[in-house]
């Protein structure tokens, strides 16, 4: 079951934990939720009926991940839930692609592109997709560095309105 | 070789290789020749110390001793790392920073490609996640070895250097020993000549868009991903990345 199929769960209390993980902001993001980067891959029980609640790091060496475990037991507890477990799973790969329509709104509002779908992976050596600008809108926009402030971002520049932008790198 | 020791030693390397490699470019931190550039070696290394830990919290399971990722980090001394010798040598110049990194990420973009498809679920899945940031790392060097390579005469000339001085150590990476026989017959290492096939043809591609020579292939130092001789500058990263665990045995992160 994808992501987004859970969170339209018809269980309560699977409904009751995804609203209350849609709390959790994102450490390094704070724009976004946990739920709209589509780091929680699912809620289930387990054999004794306890939920699970799955997770999954954007990058193998994102400080952020401890934190972000630590938050989602403490929403789990807040929301009633003490008993649940939260496991992390590697595979898949978290993608950019699972960032929500939300999510993607919600980055461009805080100035930082969204991720071009299906854009980056595995190509080495090919030509950079077209980034629009989060600010102006405009395309003529160029890459200052690969690399960022987080890991998940690299650093871009408007020609048109001069300004500086972040932007989350496809994955 | 008993297949659980082999398996255990095998991480190691995976693990040693990103931790080493990691290490020495956090020193580049205040240090590199831009503020990009600080950002860039940093970031990438922040994701080989987070394929480290995966590994190697992985080998201390395969152990059964004990260990976690830590202990294995921070109490092992230098005959017990499993890194190849390129990931220990000093960063030099920005083009042998560059150029040492090009070489590795090349080889881990193989490597990390063929053991996404490994008969080892937890290695696959670690292989298939880390080959994504790997691509960045791969393509981060390449762009730059071909902007020095193509660059000033100056650049050029450097950067021809430091792929001299470090071909030697490129040997190693691809000579198969016990442990990698027995992974691989365990279904879980590919085989090196494949291996080095495709790490030629990218090197190849990039250096010749670089207007590089290709180092001739003389003799090639080993001994270090068997642990057998590590270069004399392993003893110092290891002082230096394991002085806090050391000094203050009770520190504990948050």
């Amino acid at each position: 079951m994808t992501a987004a199929a859970g969170r339209n769960t018809v269980d309560p209390r699977h409904r009751r934990i995804w609203r209350a993980l849609a709390e959790v902001e994102d450490p390094e993001i704070p724009y976004v939720t946990i739920v709209d980067l589509g780091i929680v891959r699912s809620v289930a029980d387990d054999e004794a009926g306890d939920p699970v609640v799955c997770i999954t790091p954007t990058y193998t060496g994102c400080p952020a991940t401890r934190l972000i475990e630590l938050q989602v037991r403490a929403a789990l507890d807040r929301a009633g839930f003490p008993h649940a477990r939260v496991e992390t799973r590697l595979s898949p790969p978290w993608t950019t692609d699972w960032i929500t329509e939300e999510g993607r709104r919600k980055l461009r509002e805080a100035g930082i592109a969204p991720p071009v779908p299906g854009a980056g992976r595995g190509t080495l050596f090919g030509a950079d997709p077209e980034i629009p600008c989060p600010r102006c809108g405009a395309t003529d926009t160029e890459r200052i560095s690969e690399f960022g402030s987080t890991a998940c971002k690299a650093l871009y520049r408007c020609r048109t309105c001069r300004e500086p932008f972040e932007y989350f790198k496809c994955l | 070789m008993a297949e659980d020791r082999a398996r255990f030693e095998y991480l190691l390397r995976l693990g040693d290789n990103s931790l080493v490699l990691g290490q020495r470019l956090c020193e580049t931190l205040g240090n590199a020749p831009a503020l990009e550039e600080e950002m860039a070696l940093v970031n990438i290394a922040l994701d080989l110390i987070g394929q480290a830990r995966l590994f190697l919290s992985y080998a201390g399971e395969i152990e059964g001793e004990g260990r976690d990722e830590d202990t294995l980090a921070y109490r092992r001394d230098v005959p017990d790392f499993r890194c190849a010798l390129i990931v220990e040598l000093p960063n030099g110049d920005f083009a042998h920073t560059i150029g040492r990194l090009f070489l590795v990420a090349a080889f881990n973009h193989e490597l990390y490609g063929a053991l996404q498809h490994a008969a080892d679920p937890r290695i696959a899945a670690i292989a298939e996640k880390s080959l994504k940031e790997v691509t960045y790392h791969l393509r981060h060097a390449g762009e730059w070895v071909i902007r020095l390579g193509d660059g000033t005469e100056e650049s050029h000339r450097r950067m021809q250097q430091a792929l001299e001085d470090l071909w030697m150590y490129t040997g190693e990476l691809f000579a198969p020993d016990a442990v990698d026989l027995a992974m691989r017959t365990a279904g879980v290492a590919p085989d090196l000549d494949l291996l080095r096939d495709g790490w030629n043809r990218r090197i190849d591609r990039v250096l010749a868009e670089a207007t590089l020579r290709r180092p001739a292939d003389g003799w090639m130092q080993s001994g270090g991903k068997d642990g057998r001789m590590h270069t004399e500058h392993l003893g110092y990263i290891l002082a230096e990345m394991q002085f806090l665990p050391r000094a203050y045995p009770d520190a504990r992160a948050w």
